[in-house]
Formats: structure tokens, C-alpha cells, sequence
């Protein structure tokens, strides 16, 4: 009877795990055999044409722009944050209240941002359905995601080093900037990398903010669409099923690049602290 | 950008020591200004969602009552209930759960503890990418493989429904639930199992009865957290959903749960409307809230 | 190890990055004052929108004018020329009296007809306005009651706020609230499109620019939807492409667009498309 349990058992977690797998190559697979046949050079790189067969370049040049702006923003803000946190803060109410509300920020729906951003950035600051409007509403989705994944780097880094060179006599802010920063800046780097998946891959915030214009953006203050909004956009206005899969290719590669890179930054890393 | 200025200041630290002590309480104020700027972020969002979402209820004579529990969501004629939204949420959200939480825990299980090593290097970082694929592509793929398949096998008279949302927010809460459990199971020691083997007990036998119940509040935190994301997925479940505004009373009814509502109407609704989509976002927030606080405690249980 | 001197190259980027962008802003600023490179934003109607957009792609091609078009529904672009946010917006119905009075003006860019359609499999090519209404509002709920086979009706509709619904209800005359509570929701012309194409019990209602051999047109009253039939004025289901622009608001750049939308060419886009030329 417990050999049968335990058959049962066995049997179930390897029928989880293929039904997981599975999916996995259903949706990837489906993505790539409806899409693949768009894919061409002229595709990426060509200007977008309403009129059907047109490139999908202005979504490509405004997903680059939101991801450069928002982490301009964001990086240098999450980076002193956790570096306030773990470095200098002394653990009590503030420091609980700062962890609470990163984490709640964490836990918030893309279209609760969306709607912010709708009232916050485009209406109050004027800045109208624009890529900075766009913009400003995923730096603040991303900079959870930096200050916990810094936080994590800094953590990391042995408490020998920052003892051994203050008492080489140099301040804390020469310590957190020549040995701190540099010995976790790998992690760092991979927090950063991830935040670019998490705006690549963001659509509904960006939906509310930053509009639907099909056209090349000319200033930051345009309104424009990202990858992930034109792909459903065709799917929802147009029901072109193959192009939002073409979409969805280049949206899957440039994830997996991103992923790729973390984890080869992230490997990087942890052989230069075993070492 | 106070790194780099900073920086040159530092080099002159030598010759000038009230500048460097200066330069210190500077700086740490800085940092503090940034890591503050996360609870201001979060009181602006919570001030500006609230404000906009409570006026028509504060200012405008409407009922707050009549908004959760009305069943009638006719903007042009000034009728604002959310029930229905609020059923097909909670439903779709449960629904999902049921569905993705024993796949994902025992796809977990599996990794940390049955699969050999080189089968797990090559599914984790597959699920991991399944975690990173943009939320609008599963609904494409709801929409283009699940709907017709829900009408062609199942002979469901729409394939837009209940279901289909319930099939699509599964799918995509397992990544999360599968990584996070794996990591929480893989930080169980090395010593129980080995406790328990010599205790005669066999590898099934250990996993459920020992290690399950030992990594529990990272299982618990795997299940949260992808409770959050079926609850708060929109534009998917948009493609899927068929967005009709009845109270499903089966998995074959179309629905609308609250994020759609806000997503579909948001680009055009002005006035009260737009204030009752801000006020559907405050009952959406309430539910998060709920989980953060409940995420909150596990996670202090576990501390413990 | 990271060394010292990939942190400052990293941060110097990031600055020279801040920079690059602040000049962006600042370009956009300069170009808007001189008016070589002026801007016309464009929002409103989804049906109204893929008509705009070929017509502002072949319009910039000869002159250097930015035309920003956001397809957001007929009711939010209304409001938004009314409140300033869009310098033209864009409808696909006719202007209600509440929204005339607010110094609207309105120029008909061409006319449009609305079609119900079907899965092609089903039966029933030809319906009275009254048994639209039947459909629409759930009194009639089985197409055998229609002279189709015994299969559940699947009802079809656009949002609250879109231009398309509104001129459909109030042609066939029913209310929003009147409207069959179960039925689907769909938030454009494409998406009624290939909701009905999969699936054979469906009815809905879509732009003519929207017709192909996916889904089956259906006859109203015997009429069949062509553009020539509108222009006759024998089928109803018709609406007029408006742009709307506050009194005195239009810049010389929207004035410029709208007399191009107005001209031959203009206008046999329009008819390419497969909206109804105004001449």
C-alpha cells in the first residue's frame, strides 16, 4: 500500500513537471511557428506602415527609450536607497517603514501604476501621454526590484573588507564607494538587468501612459508604443494573430539575452567571492 | 549623479577634514532622501488613486454600498456597480489557484528533489524564462490556442469565459510558484533528509512528510506571490475574458474581472466614470493590501 | 572583480545618457517655437483611426508635420478636443447636443457604414432592423427563431464609449442598458472581427474598412451593405468620420491636414480604405 502511495506520488510530481515543460514549449513554440514567417530584416528594421507589412522599428526605438529613461532614473535612486538601508540606516521604525513600503510597491498591479501615472504624470504634471510620462511610472515599478536585488549585492559583501579599510583610516563614504560598491556591483548590475525584462515586458502601466501612436517618436515627449503594446494592440484591433507572434519573437529573444546575461553576470560574481 | 562629485571632492579630503565630515552628513542625507522616496512614492500612489476613486463617493452623492454590491455597470447611464467584476475576480483568481498551485509546488518538488541534476539545469532556467515572457503574449496565446480549443473540444458555445481566464492566469502564476518553491526547497538541510532516510523512511515519504511542512513559509510565499500577479493580470486576461458584466454563476459565463474594467474603459471614460475606474482601483489595491499584509506575516512567521 | 574604473565609465554613461535625453526635450522645444516641424495631435474613434493613420502617413511623406494619432474611442477624443489635450479629435458618430455646445466644430472627413456579420457557416444572411434589435437587447436568444439552425446566439458588442456602438444603438434603437448582459465585450472592430470568424454562434457588428471573407455580412431589410447603398441612402446602418476641433484651436498644420484629407487624394485613400468618400 505505501509502495503505491508512494508510486502514486512519484508519478504525480513527474506529471506536474512535464505538464509545466509542456506548456512552456506550447507557448513558446506557438509564439515562434505563428511569427517566424514575419520576421525579416525589413521587419525589424523597417518603418511601421499603417497600411499592412510595415517594420515594427519605432516600437523597438520607443521600448529602448523607455528602458535608458527609466533606469537613468531609477538606478542611481535604488542604489543610494539600498545603500542607505544596509550601510547606514540604524535598524528601527524608519528602516521598517522604508522595507514595508518597497515591498508593497512590489506587490502593486501594473494598471494601479497605470492609473497613478494616468492622474500623476500625465495630467497633473502635464506631461501628457508621453514616453516620459511612460517612463516615470516604470522607474517607479523598477526601483523595488533595484533597491531589494542591491540590497541583496551589498549584503554579500564580507564585513572584513569594510572593517579593513576603515581602519586604513579612510571615511565610510570612501570605504562604500572604493571597496563596497565595486565588490557588489555584479549584483548590482544583474538587479539592473532584470529591471529591463520587467519594462520590456510591461504593458498595461505603459497602455494608460504612454498612448498608442503608431509612429516614430520624435522627442521624449511624444506618445508612442512599445513592443509589448503593439503586440496587443494588432491582436486586439486588427485580430492579426501572426504579427503579434512576430512581436512576441522579438520580445522572447531580447528576455532571453537579458536572462543570459544575469545569470552569466550573476555566475561571474559568485566565483569571485569563492575565490 | 552625487557619486561623481563626490568623488572629486574626496581626493581634496586630506587637506580640508571639516569638508570630509561635512561631505559625510551630506551624503548620508542624500541616501536617506532616496530611500524615502520609495513611502513617498507609495503614499503619492495611495494619495492620488484614493482621492480620485472616493470623490465621486465624498463629493458626488454616490453610494459606496451600492458601488460593491450593484450589479449594474452602465457608464452612459450613470449606473456604477461593481459585483459582478468583484465576483469574477475572486472566482478567477481561486479558480487559478486551484489549478496552478499543485502543478507549480509539485513542478517544484520535482526540480529540488527528483529530477537529476542536468534535468534540472535545463527546466529551471526554461521556467524562469516562462516567468519573464510578457503578460500580453499569454493572452494572445489564450486567444488564439485556448478559445478555440474550449469551442471545439469542450463545445462550449463561446470559448471566452470564466474558463478560459482561469486557464490563462494559471499558466501564468506556475514561473512563480514553481521558482520560488524550488529555491524555498532547496534551502531545506541537507540533514533532514538524511535524518529521516535513517529513519527508514522513503524519498516520497520524506519530501511530504518532511520537507514540504519544513519549507513551508517559502511554499506559502510562492503561492502569495502568484496570487498577486493572477489577481492584478489585465491585459491578458482582457484577450480571454469576453468582458460581459453578469455575475458568473458558471465556468462557461464570459466575465469581466476588475482589472479589465479599468484597463478597457480607462482610455476614454472621463468625469465620474474615470473616478468610479479609480474607485474599482481602490478595491482592486484593498485585495493587495490584504495579501502584502498576509505575505508580511508568513514571512515574519518564517523569520521566526 | 569589478574594478573602480567600470563604475566611473558606468556612472559617466549614465550622466552622458541624462544629458542626451535633456537635449531631446530641449530640440522638441526649440522645433515646436519656430513651427518648421509643428505637431498635430489627433485622438478619438477606433474606426476613424486606420483611415487617420494612412492618411497622416501619406500626408507627412511631402510635408515635414508631426501627425500624432491615439485611437482611444470616440467619446474620450471628443473630450479631449473640447478640453484641449488633442488639437482634433476624432468621432465616429454624430455629436450629441451636450457636446455641440461646447464651441465643437465638425467636419465630415467621410462616411462610414456599420455591418452586422456572422460566422460564414451560419444560415441566416438577412435580417429585419427589428429582429437586430431582438438580437441585440436578448429577446431572441436561438438563431432558429431566425430562420438559422438550433444553436445559442452569441452576442457581440463594442464598449460603452465607442463611436461604433453608439451610432449602432441609436440606429437600431436600443439603450446601453438595454443591451443582452452576457454578451462578449470587445474593445475594437478587429476584435469583434475574430471573435465572430471562430466562432459560429457569434453576431456582431464592425466598420465597413473592416470587411473580409472571415466572417459573412448579413442584408438589412433586403438591403445589402455596400457603399453605393449607402450613398443612396437605402441601407441605414451608416455613420459619419468626423473630425472635431475646438472653435479658433486649429493650428495652420491641422488646418493643412484636413484640407489634404478633403482633396482628390485624400479622399480616394478614404475610398481605398473602404470608408464612403464625402463627393
Amino acid at each position: 500500500m505505501r509502495q503505491f502511495k508512494d508510486n502514486l506520488f512519484r508519478g504525480l510530481l513527474w506529471l506536474s513537471a512535464f505538464l509545466s515543460v509542456a506548456v512552456l514549449v506550447m507557448i513558446v513554440g506557438f509564439i515562434f511557428y505563428k511569427g517566424i514567417g514575419l520576421i525579416s530584416f525589413d521587419f525589424i528594421f523597417g518603418d511601421y506602415s499603417p497600411a499592412g507589412g510595415g517594420g515594427i522599428w519605432p516600437m523597438i526605438v520607443t521600448t529602448i527609450y523607455t528602458v535608458l529613461i527609466s533606469l537613468i532614473i531609477a538606478t542611481p535612486i535604488g542604489i543610494l536607497a539600498a545603500v542607505y538601508l544596509q550601510e547606514y540606516a540604524k535598524q528601527g521604525r524608519l528602516v521598517r517603514l522604508i522595507r514595508f513600503a518597497t515591498e508593497s510597491l512590489t506587490g502593486i498591479p501594473s494598471i494601479i501604476y497605470g492609473l497613478f501615472g494616468a492622474v500623476f504624470f500625465v495630467t497633473t504634471l502635464k506631461l501628457g501621454m508621453s514616453i516620459l510620462a511612460a517612463s516615470l511610472t516604470l522607474t517607479i515599478i523598477v526601483l523595488p526590484v533595484i533597491i531589494r536585488t542591491t540590497e541583496e549585492a551589498l549584503k554579500t559583501v564580507p564585513r572584513s573588507y569594510r572593517e579593513g579599510s576603515l581602519a586604513l583610516g579612510t571615511t565610510k563614504l570612501q570605504t562604500l564607494y572604493k571597496v563596497i560598491l565595486p565588490s557588489s556591483m555584479p549584483g548590482i548590475l544583474s538587479g539592473i538587468i532584470l529591471s529591463v525584462g520587467r519594462i520590456v515586458g510591461e504593458s498595461a502601466a505603459i497602455f494608460l501612459t504612454a498612448g498608442t501612436v503608431a509612429a516614430m517618436p520624435d522627442s521624449i515627449l511624444s506618445s508612442a508604443r512599445t513592443l509589448t503594446v503593439h503586440s496587443y494592440l494588432v491582436t486586439q484591433e486588427a485580430g492579426d494573430i501572426e504579427l503579434a507572434a512576430a512581436v512576441g519573437i522579438v520580445l522572447i529573444v531580447i528576455i532571453l539575452a537579458i536572462n543570459l546575461s544575469a545569470t552569466y553576470i550573476s555566475k561571474k560574481f559568485n566565483r569571485a567571492t569563492n575565490k | 549623479m552625487s557619486i561623481p562629485t563626490t568623488n572629486k571632492q574626496a581626493v581634496e579630503i586630506g587637506k580640508a577634514n571639516k569638508r570630509k565630515y561635512m561631505l559625510e552628513k551630506l551624503s548620508s542625507r542624500i541616501f536617506l532622501i532616496c530611500a524615502l522616496l520609495s513611502v513617498i512614492t507609495l503614499l503619492l500612489i495611495i494619495g492620488f488613486v484614493f482621492y480620485k476613486g472616493a470623490h465621486p463617493f465624498v463629493a458626488g452623492g454616490y453610494s459606496f454600498i451600492d458601488f460593491i454590491f450593484g450589479t449594474d455597470w452602465v457608464p452612459s447611464e450613470d449606473k456604477f456597480g461593481i459585483f459582478p467584476m468583484i465576483v469574477a475576480s475572486i472566482f478567477a483568481t481561486i479558480g487559478a489557484l486551484i489549478i496552478g498551485v499543485p502543478i507549480g509546488l509539485f513542478t517544484a518538488i520535482f526540480l529540488a528533489e527528483i529530477a537529476s541534476k542536468r534535468l534540472a539545469k535545463i527546466i529551471s532556467p526554461a521556467i524562469q524564462l516562462l516567468a519573464g515572457i510578457p503578460s500580453v503574449l499569454y493572452g494572445v496565446f489564450g486567444l488564439a490556442i485556448i478559445i478555440p480549443f474550449l469551442q471545439n473540444t469542450f463545445g462550449l458555445v463561446k470559448g471566452q469565459s470564466l474558463l478560459a481566464v482561469i486557464l490563462v492566469l494559471a499558466i501564468m502564476m506556475l514561473p512563480t510558484i514553481v521558482t520560488v518553491a524550488e529555491t524555498a526547497i532547496r534551502a531545506v538541510p541537507q540533514t533532514y533528509r538524511e535524518g529521516s532516510y535513517a529513519l527508514g523512511v522513503s524519498q516520497i515519504g520524506t519530501i511530504f512528510k518532511v520537507i514540504v511542512p519544513a519549507a513551508k513559509s517559502g511554499i506559502m510565499t510562492a503561492i502569495v506571490l502568484g496570487l498577486g500577479r493572477a489577481i492584478g493580470e489585465t491585459m491578458a486576461v482582457i484577450l480571454v475574458a469576453g468582458n460581459s458584466l453578469i455575475v458568473p454563476t458558471s465556468l462557461t459565463d464570459s466575465v469581466r474581472p476588475l482589472t479589465t474594467n479599468i484597463a478597457l474603459e480607462m482610455g476614454y471614460a472621463f468625469g465620474t466614470h474615470q473616478e468610479m475606474l479609480f474607485a474599482t482601483g481602490i478595491v482592486l489595491f484593498s485585495f493587495i493590501l490584504i495579501l502584502n499584509f498576509v505575505l508580511a506575516k508568513i514571512s515574519a512567521k518564517g523569520g521566526n | 572583480m569589478f574594478s573602480l574604473k567600470k563604475i566611473k565609465i558606468v556612472l559617466l554613461m549614465l550622466f552622458i545618457l541624462t544629458i542626451l535625453s535633456a537635449c531631446t526635450s530641449n530640440n522638441k522645444d526649440t522645433q515646436g517655437s519656430d513651427g518648421s516641424d509643428a505637431t498635430v495631435s489627433i485622438s478619438g474613434s477606433t474606426s476613424v483611426g486606420p483611415l487617420a493613420e494612412k492618411l497622416a502617413h501619406k500626408y507627412t511623406e511631402e510635408d515635414n508635420t508631426n501627425i500624432e494619432i491615439n485611437q482611444i474611442g470616440s467619446s474620450a477624443g471628443i473630450t479631449n478636443a473640447t478640453s484641449g489635450v488633442s488639437e482634433i479629435g476624432m468621432s465616429s458618430r454624430d455629436l450629441k447636443e451636450e457636446e455641440k455646445a461646447n464651441g465643437l466644430n465638425e467636419v465630415v472627413i467621410a462616411y462610414d457604414g456599420i455591418v452586422v456579420v456572422t460566422h460564414p457557416t451560419n444560415k441566416v444572411k438577412d435580417l429585419t432592423m427589428e429582429q437586430v434589435k431582438q438580437i441585440f437587447t436578448g429577446e431572441v436568444t436561438n438563431w432558429n427563431e431566425l430562420g438559422g439552425d438550433d444553436m445559442e446566439i452569441v452576442v457581440v458588442s463594442r464598449e460603452d464609449g465607442s463611436g461604433s456602438r453608439d451610432a449602432f444603438q441609436e440606429i437600431v434603437d436600443y439603450s446601453s442598458g438595454e443591451l443582452i448582459r452576457n454578451s462578449i465585450i470587445a474593445s475594437g472592430n478587429g476584435n469583434i472581427k475574430t471573435t465572430v470568424a471562430n466562432n459560429k454562434h457569434a453576431v456582431g457588428f464592425i466598420s465597413f474598412e473592416y470587411i473580409d471573407e472571415s466572417i459573412s455580412t448579413i442584408d438589412i431589410n433586403g438591403v445589402e451593405a455596400t457603399a453605393d447603398n449607402v450613398l443612396q441612402e437605402k441601407y441605414s446602418l451608416s455613420r459619419p468620420f468626423l473630425f472635431v476641433y475646438k472653435e479658433g484651436q486649429l493650428t495652420e498644420a491641422g488646418q493643412r491636414f484636413i484640407d489634404f484629407i478633403l482633396s482628390e487624394d485624400g479622399q480616394l485613400i478614404a475610398a481605398e480604405t473602404g470608408a464612403i468618400p464625402v463627393k
